[in-house]
């Protein structure tokens, strides 16, 4: 079996998002670029099933679309363990876009499982997963908070409203994972850094696709009121504050 | 040309959820001088399906259909494109749900319709159709573009008010051309939590960090929920060190929730934990740090020892509701 981990390049959580040219670009400067947090789980799962002899996975391959600059994203996810990996090379711009090169580039290999990361930490859209399971014309099961594979077969748990299912889809098929499918991401020893500049990225060039949307301005949240102290000797003042002010109890 | 609004049930039943999403579609459809029609699928009750009409849906197409009593992603996938063809619908609205987010994608790589995900306002122009959404895990909204002939919007969860209106709605019968062979997803178990409230539909929600010291220390917290109607969640540490169930984890890699209301007590107000709970309408923080991040973001606070402070929270609850 292989597996192909989709991973997206974000800026690290603790980043102060700010942005240029009258709030219509990110402001870039000093930003450290890390593997969005939900792909390095997945890439974290894939190689726990890789390691368990059992369940059979013969390699572990990650595919993201973006320029030369990302590569030492790419280079991290081979150091965490990946295989080797794939480059679209294009500036990622909407879902639709990414999953559309995505998926030509896969159409060139063959994967069993292709694991995307329920959202990009980013622009938090929730989107490349299910489309491009689409584009492929494969089936998709989202919200996947566990992998298995038993006798050589994925089982996957599925969260619903107040509960999980355990799920089978025929392979090939897209799993867009979420919370659960690892406990923590896996961490890049000093052998994987190492052996990590050798492992091959596959370049692709982009190929034409269909611009459907486009973000063109940002604005900061509208910053909230100050916090209202209440004395710690009185809590019923918020009680009180709660019910007739918020009017939310 | 009605715009099509897709909505979940649960069991046969719709939730708060569905009557926000149908009013949301209503205005909508108001701004581009159309109706909006409302999907069903699943079994659902005709006194059941009517309840759509009272947030102004003006027909209610509701397929019934055997193949389709799981969800696998295609077939439902279909059968929401096949309806949007058939009603020449320009606009699909879905919920930012687990199924919303399963679907909503499909559909539009399906239909090459430009998709906006996770709105919280009405579009703000129809020409051209700007949305408004989040991004950077709360920390700006961007206005988005969608350039295409059809759009599709998922909704964000509790960020739209519902809007009764006079019903009026036609209610028809809906199909799906769905082969049984087609589907492909197999559902081997279902495990169902029972009781308790749900923490993605709960309007309030009690929340413990690792202030509480130790889970021995959780009755008050539970204590407070119960009183309030509330859910019980808590910070990825707490889950972590097994004191709480996962299920309660809210934070940026666990569930990202938008109640009324969030009491947050013990917690240290991390940015991860923020980016789960920064849409709540109202934020309390209760901690005996006053330089706690949490303070930033919180409306009301309390600066003191969660142990001594509870207790007072819990009786001036029980003395409100007398």
């Amino acid at each position: 079996m292989k597996i192909l981990v989709c991973i997206s390049n974000v800026p690290d959580t603790t980043t102060k998002i700010k942005f240029l040219e009258g709030n219509t670009k990110l402001d870039t400067a000093g930003i450290q670029w890390v593997i969005n947090p939900w792909d390095e789980l997945s890439l974290t799962r894939a190689l726990e099933l890789k390691d368990d002899a059992s369940a059979g996975v013969k390699g572990v391959t990650v595919a993201h679309v973006g320029g030369p600059a990302s590569e030492p994203t790419i280079r991290k996810a081979l150091a965490i363990g990946a295989d080797d990996a794939i480059r679209i090379n294009a500036e990622a711009d909407d879902a639709y876009f990414v999953a559309s090169q995505l998926a030509a580039a896969v159409k060139k290999e063959n994967f069993d499982m292709i694991l995307c990361g329920i959202e990009s930490s980013d622009f938090n859209g929730s989107l490349v997963g299910g489309m491009l399971a689409e584009l492929l014309g494969i089936p998709s099961v989202s919200a996947v908070s566990g992998i298995k594979i038993e006798n050589g077969v994925p089982v996957l748990t599925r969260e619903i409203d107040g509960g999980r299912e355990t799920v089978t889809v025929p392979a090939p098929f897209v799993a867009i994972v979420q919370k659960g499918i690892a406990k923590e991401p896996r961490i890049a020893a000093m052998r994987g850094i190492m052996m990590a500049r050798t492992k091959p990225i596959r370049v692709y060039e982009a190929e034409p696709c269909d611009k459907f949307t486009e973000i063109v301005s940002f604005e900061k949240p509208v910053a909230r009121a100050a916090c209202k102290f209440i004395d710690a000797e009185n809590p019923k003042q918020l009680i009180e504050l709660l019910q007739n002010e918020a009017k939310v109890i | 040309m009605s715009v099509l609004v897709f909505t979940e049930n649960w069991d046969g039943r719709f939730k708060k959820s569905s009557f926000e999403l149908v009013s949301y579609a209503v205005k909508t459809a108001a701004m581009l001088n159309t109706t909006a029609t409302a999907l069903s699928i699943g079994k659902v009750e005709e006194s059941e399906l009517k309840k759509l009409g009272n947030y102004g849906a003006a027909k209610i197409i509701s397929i019934e259909n055997d193949s389709l009593n799981i969800l696998d992603n295609q077939a439902y996938t279909s059968a929401i494109a096949e309806t949007a063809s058939k009603e020449q619908s320009k606009v699909i609205i879905l919920s930012n749900s687990n199924t919303g987010k399963a679907l909503a994608p499909r559909l539009a790589a399906r239909l090459k319709a430009g998709i906006g995900s996770g709105v919280s306002k009405l579009p703000l122009s129809t020409e051209p159709f700007t949305v408004y959404k989040r991004t950077y895990s709360g920390n700006a909204y961007a206005h988005q573009v969608i350039k295409s002939d059809v759009k599709i919007l998922t909704l964000a969860q509790n960020s739209f008010e519902l809007a009764e209106t006079a019903n009026n709605a036609v209610i028809e019968k809906g199909s799906a051309s769905v082969d049984p062979s087609a589907i492909k997803t197999a559902v081997k178990d279902v495990q169902k939590q029972t009781g308790k409230i749900l923490l993605t539909d709960a309007e309030v929600v009690v929340s413990g960090g690792r202030g509480m010291k130790s889970p021995d220390n959780w009755g008050p917290i539970e204590e407070l929920a119960s009183l309030l109607g509330a859910a019980t969640a808590c910070s990825r540490p707490v889950s972590d060190e097994g004191w709480r169930s996962h299920e309660e984890h809210t934070g940026q890699t666990g569930k990202i929730i938008s109640p009324n209301l969030y009491i947050a007590v013990g917690i240290s107000g991390a940015t991860q934990h923020l980016a789960g709970i920064s849409s709540s309408k109202y934020i309390v923080a209760i901690n005996t740090d006053k330089d706690a991040p949490i303070f930033e973001a919180a409306q009301y606070g309390i600066i003191g020892d969660a142990m001594k402070v509870l207790p007072g929270l819990i009786s001036a609850v029980k003395e409100m509701k007398k």
